[in-house]
């Protein structure tokens, strides 16, 4: 027989925690669901926008009956749980109905707090909680005129907004003289407060409410000192408290929520607890983000899986009020071990502060222009060294241009029409309408659902400020740590760790060392465990071509109709009579559709079909071609300029020490794709500070630049170190580029590398520390005498052509 | 149409395919780690793209072109995408594969 698992509290982490069970182990259970609210599942944070007119209560709707019968789940709405027999293992409700369990979550989230003053509960006073209240703040709107808002915070606003737009005339109480002050620091929390008072709010700022008035219907609002305003509706949003009610009667260990451990047990090892009326190490979470966390984790217990933990969540904050963009996370006040680091542009309606502390974002708060809010929380929960970057921090990522989607940072301001995601052609409205009607959470959902932000991903930032502008929180980033991909728990780096130190030398060792869900892996894992384990063994690791993605398994880049593309390797950029008279030969002969020079100063030979590779390699490699490695995460291109041979400028040769540092790389695989280029002089012409090694020739020796990228999102290099001879950059080189191999996390540019690990640390690594260069170059040389086989070549000459070739022929 | 042989299972990569090159176009015939075989018309459901091309597992195959995942057994997109390809009947018998092309649209 199943096991019989309860649920009580109908709400959205108790319903998450059935979803994600149903996902792992549809069989496991008989479920049965008690919630005292006459409804599915909703969700409850579109509460506000369903105030505010802009959504429909059919909107917000999660789980309707069907999908409780649709997976055999009974469910009992509109019956409040009042009774857990432990001993006998039976819940009861109210009105008598019972049901024995083998396991029981709790699920009862919190209760709104109402302040203890006289009149408090006179009819026409209200909290803000569920489908209940908000019926009767909208009966209200029709009936009355003068409503007040006690308590200046998230939900209080959010009321106050939906109650003007619903005509009525609204005053906001605030004990503190801040609003939403545990979100905003003074300054931005006064801006807020313009904003509103802009739209026709009303605000009492530090006052304290000390009597509600009237005698059958609420009149007034009387505040200490005597002033008293009139008032038909009086909201309470002042706060919550977790709802332990039920447990404690049960004699649970309650404190100021039901205790749970790691894996969201309570002290009754049958009982498991997830959502707002939980504590977990001391906190008690107030958003849906971290809940959904739990409820995943439970989850996993549930199926008796057992290997997820709990671990608590960071958490960000975003307003949702139509037109208004803010962000906060962290500490953000500070304090005397704090510094600050501050932007206000009040004409434009901008104001950033970020608190540093030992180097690290400690918090931050913005106001007006919220996009790299995102960046910041993550710089934030990596508590990665931001000294490298603090020059730029304020301006955000993207300061530096990011393709597709120009200038566009106010996300509340954006039109519904405007583009978001340039590479799929979608727009804000399009994502808005599929948060809300397909009800999606997570940024990984939203690229499901929408495209938005799965191709070349540099609307990324748009699209979680949108999701954060519907919903309300951060539902991207909260997991302290990122898992490598749905088949494992574990991190890129931890993964990385463990096959070194494990001595972990195949795939399938290593899939089972860390327990991999997917016997097989998945299309995202399998390449780049492949990558880790070919860098860490590179003499011993055999290659697995099924792992790779098709260009780099076919050795050319596939194109939209199925042909591919050939880039034999121009070293350095520099060719000759005969090796043009070769390819344009080669063209020929394969009737190449289309010849044309990349934007990587090479010849692309484009709609080749498969079949006709290996022949073409054969050509190419008897007239002293090897591949290019277009398709490569690996060493692209050296671009270099004519340098001091001919140019009058020129102040080294710059083309013969691109062509050196180009034989040197070649064939080396890396995290992602790694481009160099020499310049002759700081004009640049190869634009070498753009690029993930760049060299910069100047009259005394040669600068080395690292990190740029062109791209997605433009970074220029920082400046590593100026060396004096050829030599030494041909050994900076190969142990930057050692050093990039072993710790890139796999399809990480150096960009994003080195703003992970810091410039200073590299520095540390390849400039201060002569003989750990040396190391790191001379690892370098050892893998490329494996690396260095030209593909082409190879497949040209093997017996086994049954990549290339059709298995048969038939009709 | 009957059952023709197209070659030995030994000549698909495991967690890999191959083309069989017809009149009516290409199927892709797919090899999964526990040897199961399916084949289905190289050409996704999105864009046309060659899911012979894409990487295996599971029962499952990511298409090169724009990664959506398509299901071999039935040739259907994993949700949220949606849209299938048409798929063949495929079996082996003494380390042959034989394929029965569909041919209904
Ligand atoms: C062929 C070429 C365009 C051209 O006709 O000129 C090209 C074609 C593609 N680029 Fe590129 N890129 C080409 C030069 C560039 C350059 C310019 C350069 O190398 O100087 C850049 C910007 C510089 C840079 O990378 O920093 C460039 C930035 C990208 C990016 C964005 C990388 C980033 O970090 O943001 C991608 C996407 C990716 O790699 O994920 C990309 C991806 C691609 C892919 C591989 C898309 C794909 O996955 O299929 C295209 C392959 C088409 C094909 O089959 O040939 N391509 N691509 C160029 C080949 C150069 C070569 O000789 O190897
Ligand atoms: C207006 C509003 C706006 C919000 N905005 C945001 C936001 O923007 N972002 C964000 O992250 N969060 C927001 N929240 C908070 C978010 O909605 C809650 O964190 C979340 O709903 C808590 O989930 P839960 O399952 O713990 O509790 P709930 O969703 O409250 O579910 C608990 C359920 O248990 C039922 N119950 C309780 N006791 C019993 C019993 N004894 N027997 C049977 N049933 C019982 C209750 O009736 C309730 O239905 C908002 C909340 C409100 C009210
Ligand atoms: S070649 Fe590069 S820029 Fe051009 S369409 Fe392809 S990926 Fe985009
Ligand atoms: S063609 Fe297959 S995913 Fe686009």
């Amino acid at each position: 027989m199943r096991e019989k698992l309860v649920l009580i509290g109908n709400g959205m982490a108790g319903v998450r925690t059935l979803e994600e069970l149903l996902k792992l182990a549809p069989d496991a259970y008989d479920i049965t669901v008690f919630g005292s609210e006459p409804y599915g599942n909703y969700n409850r944070i579109l509460l506000s926008p369903v105030l505010a007119g802009e959504k429909t209560i059919d909107d917000i709707m999660l789980n309707d009956d069907a999908w409780y019968s649709s997976n055999g789940i009974t469910l009992h709405k509109g019956k409040k749980v009042t009774k857990i027999d432990r001993r006998k293992r039976i819940v009861t409700t109210e009105d008598g109905t019972d049901a024995s369990y083998d396991r029981l979550l709790l699920a009862t989230g919190s209760n709104p707090f109402v302040i203890p003053v006289p009149g408090n509960n006179l009819p026409g006073v209200i909290t803000f909680r569920d489908i209940y209240d908000v019926d009767r703040m909208l009966e209200a709107s029709q009936n009355y005129k003068h409503a007040v808002v006690i308590g200046g915070g998230l939900l209080g606003l959010e009321a106050a907004n939906g109650l003007k737009l619903r005509g009525m005339n609204v005053t906001v109480v605030h004990l503190m003289d801040t609003l939403m002050e545990r979100q905003l620091d003074p300054v931005a929390g006064a801006m807020l407060k313009k904003s509103l008072e802009d739209r026709g709010l009303h605000f009492l700022m530090a006052h304290s409410t000390e009597a509600i008035v009237g005698d059958e219907h609420v009149k007034g609002v009387r505040f200490k000192g005597g002033l008293e305003i009139a008032a038909d509706l009086v909201v309470m949003a002042v706060g919550i408290r977790p709802n332990t009610d039920l447990a404690k009667s049960a004699g649970l260990h309650c404190e100021r929520g039901i205790v749970v451990n790691d894996t969201m047990q309570t002290y009754d090892p049958r009982i498991y607890s997830v959502g707002e009326c939980v504590q977990h190490r001391g906190i008690a979470y107030g958003l849906v983000a971290p809940l959904f966390e739990q409820a995943k984790v439970c989850a996993n217990h549930l199926a008796q899986l057992g290997y997820s933990r709990y671990e608590g969540s960071l958490t960000s904050t975003k307003l949702k009020v139509t037109g208004i963009d803010l962000f906060s996370a962290g500490d953000f006040i500070g304090d005397d071990s704090t510094e600050d680091i501050v932007l206000k542009d009040a004409a434009r309606g901008v104001y950033k502060k970020i608190v540093l502390k030992d180097n690290k974002i400690h918090g931050a708060v913005m106001y007006g222009d919220t996009v790299d809010g995102a960046w910041y929380f993550q710089l934030m929960r990596d508590e990665i060294d931001v000294s490298d970057l603090r020059e730029n921090l304020m301006f955000g990522q993207h300061h530096l241009g990011d393709s597709g989607h120009g200038q566009t940072n106010r996300v509340a301001a954006m039109e519904d029409s405007a583009e978001v995601c340039g590479c799929n052609g979608i727009c804000k409205g399009d994502i808005v309408k599929a948060i809300i009607g397909k009800k999606l959470f997570t940024l990984e959902e939203v690229r499901a659902h929408t495209k938005a932000s799965s191709s070349c991903g540099s609307c990324t930032g748009l699209v979680e400020q949108l999701l954060a502008h519907t919903l309300g929180g951060d539902y991207s980033q909260t997991p302290k740590k990122k898992s490598m991909c749905g088949c494992t728990e574990f991190t890129h780096d931890e993964v990385r760790e463990g096959i070194r130190v494990n001595r972990l030398k195949t795939m399938q060792t290593a899939r089972d060392f860390f327990q991999w869900k997917n016997p097989d892996g998945c299309q995202s894992c399998r390449p780049a465990l492949n990558y880790y384990l070919l860098s860490t063994w590179p003499s011993e690791y055999v290659d697995d071509a099924q792992s790779r993605f098709i260009n780099e398994r076919a050795h050319a880049n596939i194109q939209k109709d199925g042909t591919y593309s050939v880039i034999p390797r121009i070293w350095g950029g520099e060719t000759n009579p005969a090796e043009l008279r070769a390819i344009a030969d080669v063209a020929e002969k394969y009737e190449v559709p289309t010849v044309k020079i990349t934007g990587g100063q090479r010849i692309d030979l484009l709609g080749v079909k498969k079949e006709d590779l290996p022949k073409m390699w054969a050509d190419l490699s008897r007239a002293g071609f090897v591949s290019g490695h277009a398709y490569g995460k690996a060493l692209r291109t050296v671009k270099t300029c004519v340098g001091k041979t001919w140019c009058r400028f020129g102040t080294q040769d710059s083309t013969t020490l691109g062509i050196k540092l180009e034989k040197l790389t070649w064939g080396s695989w890396t995290p992602h794709k790694f481009k160099m280029a020499a310049s002759g002089c700081p004009r640049n012409c190869a634009e070498a500070t753009i690029k993930d090694f760049g060299v910069v020739c100047v009259d005394s020796g040669y600068e080395l630049h690292v990190g740029g990228n062109g791209g997605v999102k433009v970074r220029a290099t920082d400046l590593l170190c100026k060396v004096e001879t050829e030599e030494e950059v041909l050994e900076y080189c190969a142990a930057f580029m050692q050093l990039y191999r072993e710790e890139g996390r796999y399809l990480e540019r150096t960009a994003p590398y080195l703003e992970r690990v810091g410039l200073s640390y590299v520095k540390q690594k390849i400039v201060e520390d002569p003989s750990g260069r040396k190391i790191l170059a001379e690892r370098f040389y050892e893998s490329q005498k494996y690396a260095q086989v030209d593909p082409w070549k190879q497949h040209a000459e093997a017996e086994d052509q049954g990549e290339f070739v059709p298995l048969s022929k038939i009709g | 149409m009957s059952w023709i042989e197209v070659g030995e299972l030994a000549e698909i990569p495991r967690l890999g395919a191959r083309v069989v090159r017809t009149a009516g176009g290409n199927i892709a015939v797919f090899r999964t780690a526990t040897d199961a075989v399916f084949a289905l018309d190289d050409k996704c459901p999105h864009k046309g793209g060659p899911l012979s091309q894409g990487i295996v597992f599971e029962n499952r195959v990511a298409c090169p072109l724009h990664n959506w995942v398509i299901d071999l057994q039935e040739g259907c997109a994993v949700g949220p995408d949606t849209g299938c390809t048409r798929k063949h009947e495929v079996k082996v018998e003494a380390g042959k594969v034989f394929l029965l092309p569909s041919t209904a649209a």
